[in-house]
Order: structure tokens, then C-alpha cells, then sequence
């Protein structure tokens, strides 16, 4: 079978790469695209971890099919930065200890940053809503709702 | 004389202070998580990356009566398979290499499997898929053969074999002892003369460490003959050394990398991903990935063991325990894996944190036909702790006491002595209770909030080692396998004893004995450990050195129905020779005097690099650079 070329744009600048017949939008980007910040944790959509935003909306790229990206704006936590500088998200995780292992933190990014892009003003139940498709084993919870709170209190960095 | 580690050979690199904690701090490796960049073993991308899957055992416990792999082997995309004739040496467990158990468990089986999901063939395919389709074509004549799935039933005569290497179905200890026994006083009779008796029994689920990050590993070929290999193991050098002996190569051939681990939990201690992918590299010449998914990291994944516990208290009226005596089933699953050290742990941890001067312990590591359990979270002692904390509070009901009053009234304080021939240090129950309770808004007594880890401990009885008892209880105690030699204290119908004061390492009445040259003797390490400070006094002595301990009230030799060893043979441990002078008497000597026979210490070269074991003079031998501040 043949490979479909996929084209679309990532963390704002065009990308192009083959997909395998029926892969998914993780696979696809890991190995085809390079970008490795999204990460597998249970290849069934209940972890998390690989939290993509497509056109603004987080999505489980492990149970997205690649070619759906044609033409459409892909976001990954390892576009999050701006060169050197951190985005406010990525700031305040540091500030407040929200990861351990690290894993799951690029899907938590990806989960806070479309909240605060739609309500730059959460409460702590809309942060612990946006986060509930998101599984974290090692710091609990608390330390990365903190840091979400934090980053939507701190105006630096935002768009 | 033995060394006390931790806080006297590092004396002048701790920094006790705690102004850290409260503090916010910046983990080192945190911009790698949130910018994506931390390199987990997976973020590693390899050209033509084959991947592996292996066939698995549905069963309990089957026989594999044959394999036919003709299909799979000619499918689209599959590369090639291993079978377990391909494992240069297909058999190990983990802590072989520290030399504690026989191997027991292949890599792949090839004659059975003994739990559900045990690999039986590995497929090595262009990708997942592939591999997957492949591993559904394999057919595998099974023969289903009993299984059990409970420790108690599997320690009954007529219970299947789990593992051929353990036909009782029960880990030996020392190479000679079902279970391993704490014994400290005599709790028999104590509880024959306590105001209550307390029992209760409770059952602890195995819980599967579930990390985000699934277990694996990826090779590839190396230059200069070597293999790369980057890994999610929490054991790098458990992971080299197992890769090593099962495929009977040299561990200088192997490059590992690891490091970055996506949560562990235990769970990535047992170092199975990376032989298959280092064989599968080897056997390709190719990349190959060997991670499993959710599904594998969940059924085949290794767990925290099950336990079940039957805890019995002897109790005053006054609340005070006197008498403490438990049975231990830990559930190995169906390979050895960590849990017969788990049971050790949790010998040296009873009775929880309590002074108790009469306790007992029989834990059993059993072998089942369920999932091989292994490291998780303080296993061997989190599961005992629940026990032990649901049965305070049972105790607390029976004499009608405060709960919390309880534990403070038993709770260990300073110098007290533990069942397992150590003084308690550093107690902090007594304090832990009263800032619980008053968070919690719940009224204690005056007396107990007067009370202090600090005050009262190390008096008389509280600090003493009693005469202890050694018993030949219980029916599954005795070990059913023919030919090994007797149990030192079975059968002879009458009870041993140690004479009070004894510092025992012998397994039946304290420690684990432990091999002459493993323990640290200050003479060998040549370290400036008798600097004349006086420290703490150690339980060691108190081990009467001259002349040898007094052999236990020796019972008359019995008539013996098995084996010729009339009275207890008693181990080295109770009759060994006084060591050398002890140190008081040698003069002062300057800073660190070295055994005579040490090596003068070679001069300290600033132009060459270090060597493993840092040389310079005033420097600890153990640490081979500067700490990190």
C-alpha cells in the first residue's frame, strides 16, 4: 500500500510528510514529522498524554488518523516556546513543581493552553475539567492545576 | 568491628540542615519536560526501526505441547522470530545478581507457561502491525494443566507446581527455610498472660505500578562491535547485568541509556524489554523497538505481590501490647522476581513502629499461577503497615482507648529496642500523631500530648533483647521437600532458647545471616570510623564477644526422626570467635588507620583524572566526584 502525503501546518510554519495507510496523527508525528513532544501512554485515548490542538481543540492524536490534518493547524507542547523564551504555561510549571517523570506534562500543556486561549479566566473547576482527560502518576494533581491557575493570572508572555 | 553506615562515614558531606523543605525549588531536568524535549527511551528515531510482539499464554498454567509459526513466519512484514532455543542461556532471575535465589524464569518458556500473558515467542516485524497480525497466526497446542491462584491453597500438599525450581510453591530462604522467621521474646507465653486477645486477618491486592510511559526499550548496532541501547529501566545496571548473563555477552559489548524515565514506580526494575531487543538487534543486524502497549503493560506488567496477613495481639487492659505475632503470605505470582526480598524488607519492619517486647513473624513468599509480582512503592512494608494500622484500631476498640492514644503509648521513642535487634532512632510517631490530631481537630489526653519520641525510651526492658524463644510451630512451617537437611529447631519437640542479651543474626531468631565478607568491617574499609566520639550505643555491643555466647539451654538430644543433627546446630553467629581487639583498646591512632595490610594510600595526582573510587586523602572512597549542591 501506498504512503499519503499529508500536508498542514505545525506550531504555525507549513509541514509535509508521508503517512503510513491508517496510521495515527501520533505515529505520524513522532516518526514521520519529528516531533516527539507528544508522547504514547495507552494508544486508546484515555491517558492524555499525546493531547494535540487541531485548529484550537485539544485532540488524542493517538486516536486520530493522520491524513484528517490535511490543510489544518496543528499545536504541540514542543511549539509552546518561543526560541528561548518559555510560554507562560511552561513558566509556571516550572514555578510550581507540576511535573515529576515529565510524561504526561507535554498533554497537560497542550490541555491548560486550550483553556486559557478560550477563558483566560478559569476557575479551579474549569482548570481540573480542561485537565480531566489527563492522567498524572507521579505529583498528583494540585501542583499542576497551580501552575494553570498561575500561568492564567500571569499575563507575561501572552499573545 | 561492624560500621555504621550513613551518617558516620558521610559525617563531613551531610548537610542536616532542613531549610530546604517548604522551599520552592526547580527540578534540574524540568525545561526538558515542559518544552517536549526530554529524552525518553522512545524519542529516540531510528531508520527502518523494527518492532517486536510476543505470543502469549492465555492460560494459568499450561504446557506448551508444541508451536506452529509456519504462517506467521511468512506473512508480510515479519522479519524474523525467537524462540526461546535462540536465549543463549534462557533462565535468571533478577537478584542473581546479588547472589540471592536460583534462577527461575526464562525469558521465553519453552516447556510451560505459569501465569496469563507469559511469553512464549517473540516476532520481529517491519512495525506493529505486522507484528501484532503475526503473533494472532501463531498456534500454540496448549495442554491445560491445574492451576492455583490463592497462597494458602497453594501451600497445601496436594497444590500444583508453580515453578519447578520451588516445588513447595514457597521461596527458600538461606537455601533451607520455607519462610523467613522473626522471633524476639516469647509471645506465647505473653499472650497467655495478656488481658486480651486480638486477632484479625487481612488481605492486600497486588497493584500495578501503571506508569505513562509503558516499559521498553530500543537497540540498534553500534560501532566497534557493540550494541546501543536506550532503555525506560529505573535499574540500569540491573538491566546490563540481565541483558549480560542471558545472552552470554560481555557487558563492556553493551551501551545503555537510560536515565529519563517516564514514571516507574518499581515497575521498570525487572529488565525484560531490553535482552529481547538487544537479541532481536543482534539476531537483524537492524533497530529494533520492544514496547509494550497498554494492554501488556497492564496484564503481563509485573505488580506489587498480594498479601494476606493474620495479625494476633496479646493486650492489658492499660492498652500496652505485649505480645505480637504474625503470618505472612506474600504472592510471588508465578516467578521470584523481588518478592522473596520484599519478604525481608518486611521482616525487619515488624512489628510497625511499636515497642513490643515479645514478636513473632512466619512470611511465606508463595509461588501462584498469577502475574510475577515485584518492586512497587515500599513493597513489603506498605502492605504490612495497612495491616498493622487496621489492627491498632481494632485493638483501640477492644480495650476502648483513643485510637491515636494507643499508638502513642506503644509507639516506638529513642533507644527503644526493635524486634529485629536494632535501637530505634529518630522516632517520630509520638509527634506525628499529635500534629495529626490537631489538624484533625481531635481532643487527645494531656498525658498524650505530653509525650515526646524523645523521653522515656531505652529504659530497662524497653532497650534490652530478651530471651527469645524458638519454636518449631505450625504445620506448614516444616518443609516438605525430602532431602534437605533438617530444620535446626524442627522436630525436636522442645523449645530452644537464646539466652536474653544474645545479638543474633541467626534467621530463626533476628536477621537474615549475613555472609562474613558482606559486612563492613572498619579494618578492611580502613575508614576513620572509632574517632572517639562517642555515638549512640549499638546493638553490636552488645553481642557478647568473649567468651563465646552461651549455646541456648541446650534441650537433650531428641530422638531425631530425620537426620542425624540431634540438638540445634547452632551457626556460626552464636559461637564464632571474639573479633581481634576491639578498638577501644588500640591507642588513638591518627586520622584514618588503615588495616596493616591496606596499601599505603597513593598520593593525590591533581593531572590525572580520577579512577573509579575517588583517592584523594580526606575524601570518602564511595563517591567518585563532588556532590552536587
Amino acid at each position: 500500500m501506498s504512503k499519503t502525503p499529508v500536508t498542514f501546518r505545525l506550531n504555525g510554519e507549513d509541514a509535509a510528510a508521508f503517512a503510513d495507510p491508517g496510521s495515527n496523527l501520533l505515529d505520524f508525528l513522532r516518526r514521520a514529522v519529528g516531533d516527539l513532544s507528544p508522547k504514547y501512554g495507552c494508544g486508546q485515548g484515555t491517558c492524555g498524554a499525546c493531547t494535540v490542538l487541531i485548529d484550537g481543540e485539544p485532540h488524542l492524536s493517538c486516536i486520530t488518523l493522520a491524513e484528517t490534518v490535511t490543510g489544518r493547524e496543528v499545536r504541540t507542547a514542543g511549539g509552546l516556546a518561543n526560541g528561548p523564551i518559555l510560554d507562560r504555561l511552561q513558566e509556571a510549571f516550572i514555578d510550581k513543581f507540576a511535573a515529576q517523570c515529565g510524561y504526561c506534562t507535554p498533554g497537560m500543556l497542550m490541555a491548560a493552553t486550550a483553556l486559557l486561549d478560550k477563558n483566560a479566566n478559569p476557575s479551579r473547576q474549569d482548570v481540573i475539567d480542561a485537565i480531566g482527560g489527563n492522567i498524572c502518576r507521579c505529583t498528583g494533581y494540585e501542583p499542576i492545576v497551580d501552575a494553570i491557575l498561575e500561568a492564567s493570572r500571569n499575563t507575561r508572555g501572552a499573545a | 568491628m561492624a560500621v555504621e553506615f550513613r551518617k558516620d562515614l558521610f559525617a563531613d558531606e551531610r548537610d542536616d540542615s532542613f531549610d530546604q523543605i517548604g522551599q520552592p525549588r526547580v527540578r534540574q531536568d524540568i525545561e526538558g519536560h515542559v518544552t517536549g524535549r526530554s529524552p525518553f527511551f522512545d524519542d529516540h528515531l531510528f531508520d527502518g526501526l523494527l518492532h517486536v510482539r510476543c505470543v502469549r499464554s492465555p492460560h494459568h498454567h499450561a504446557r506448551i505441547r508444541s508451536i506452529d509459526a509456519s504462517d506467521a513466519e511468512r506473512m508480510e512484514g515479519v522479519v524474523r522470530l525467537i524462540w526461546p532455543r535462540d536465549i543463549p542461556r534462557n533462565m535468571n532471575t533478577l537478584l542473581s545478581l546479588i547472589n540471592f535465589g536460583r534462577d527461575d524464569e526464562p525469558l521465553l518458556a519453552e516447556r510451560k507457561t505459569a501465569y496469563v500473558g507469559e511469553p512464549v515467542l517473540a516476532v520481529i516485524a517491519t512495525s506493529v502491525q505486522a507484528a501484532q497480525r503475526a503473533v494472532a497466526a501463531v498456534r500454540v497446542d496448549w495442554e491445560v494443566l491445574p492451576h492455583v491462584l490463592d497462597v494458602e491453597e497453594a501451600l497445601t500438599p496436594d497444590a500444583p507446581v508453580v515453578n519447578d525450581e520451588y516445588p513447595n510453591n514457597t521461596f527458600d530462604y538461606h537455601d533451607r527455610y520455607d519462610h523467613q522467621k522473626l522471633r524476639f521474646g516469647d509471645p506465647e507465653a505473653a499472650l497467655a498472660r495478656a488481658d486480651h486477645v486480638v486477632e484479625g486477618t487481612y488481605q492486600m491486592s497486588p497493584i500495578e505500578q501503571a506508569p505513562v510511559e509503558t516499559c521498553g526499550a530500543i537497540a540498534a548496532p553500534e560501532t566497534n562491535n557493540r550494541i546501543v541501547c536506550y532503555t525506560s529501566t529505573q535499574a540500569l545496571f540491573f538491566s546490563i547485568g540481565v541483558t549480560g548473563k542471558l545472552l552470554e555477552i560481555p557487558s563492556s559489548r553493551l551501551h545503555f541509556i537510560g536515565g529519563t524515565v517516564g514514571g516507574g514506580f518499581g515497575g521498570k526494575v525487572d529488565s525484560h524489554h531490553e535482552p529481547i531487543a538487544v537479541l532481536a538487534s543482534l539476531l537483524t543486524g537492524k533497530p529494533v523497538k520492544y514496547m509494550w502497549d497498554r494492554a501488556e503493560e497492564m496484564q503481563a506488567g509485573a505488580p506489587r505481590s498480594g498479601e494476606r496477613w493474620r495479625i494476633k495481639d496479646g493486650v492489658m487492659n492499660d492498652g500496652r501490647i505485649v505480645a505480637r505475632i504474625f503470618t505472612g503470605f506474600f504472592d510471588a505470582g508465578a516467578y521470584t522476581r523481588l518478592t522473596s526480598y520484599g519478604v525481608q524488607k518486611c521482616t525487619g519492619h515488624l512489628p510497625g513502629p511499636y515497642t513490643i517486647p515479645n514478636v513473632a513473624s512466619n512470611i511465606f513468599c508463595v509461588y501462584t499461577n498469577r502475574t510475577p509480582s515485584t518492586a512497587m512503592r515500599g513493597f513489603g512494608i506498605t502492605g504490612v503497615d495497612f495491616a498493622i494500622e487496621c489492627h491498632m484500631d481494632k485493638v483501640a476498640e477492644r480495650v476502648g482507648m483513643d485510637p491515636i492514644e494507643l499508638r502513642i503509648l506503644n509507639a516506638y521513642r529513642d533507644g527503644d529496642m526493635k524486634a529485629h535487634r536494632r535501637l530505634a532512632k529518630n522516632c517520630a510517631l509520638i509527634e506525628s500523631c499529635q500534629v495529626v490530631a490537631q489538624k484533625a481537630d481531635w481532643r487527645l489526653s494531656p498525658d498524650a500530648m505530653a509525650q515526646s519520641s524523645l523521653a522515656g525510651g531505652g529504659t530497662d526492658w524497653r532497650a534490652a533483647i530478651p530471651e527469645t524463644v524458638t519454636d518449631d510451630e505450625g504445620k506448614i512451617g516444616e518443609r516438605r521437600r525430602s532431602g534437605l537437611a533438617p530444620d535446626p529447631f524442627a522436630g525436636t519437640g522442645q523449645r530452644g532458647r537464646v539466652a536474653a542479651g544474645t545479638f543474633s543474626d541467626h534467621p530463626a531468631t533476628g536477621n537474615a545471616p549475613q555472609r562474613d565478607d558482606m559486612i563492613a568491617e572498619a579494618s578492611r574499609l580502613g575508614f576513620k570510623v572509632d574517632t572517639g566520639a562517642p555515638s549512640a550505643p549499638m546493638p553490636q555491643a552488645e553481642r557478647p564477644v568473649a567468651p563465646p555466647a552461651p549455646p541456648p539451654a541446650a534441650p537433650p538430644p531428641p530422638t531425631a526422626p530425620h537426620g542425624s543433627q540431634g540438638a540445634p546446630t547452632l551457626p556460626s553467629a552464636y559461637s564464632e570467635a571474639p573479633p581481634a581487639p576491639t578498638p577501644t583498646v588500640t591507642p588513638p591512632a591518627p586520622p584514618p588507620a588503615p588495616a596493616s595490610t591496606a596499601p599505603e594510600p597513593e598520593p593525590y595526582r591533581p593531572e590525572q583524572p580520577f579512577q573509579r573510587g575517588v583517592k584523594r586523602p580526606g575524601v570518602s572512597r564511595f563517591i567518585s566526584g563532588s556532590r552536587r549542591r
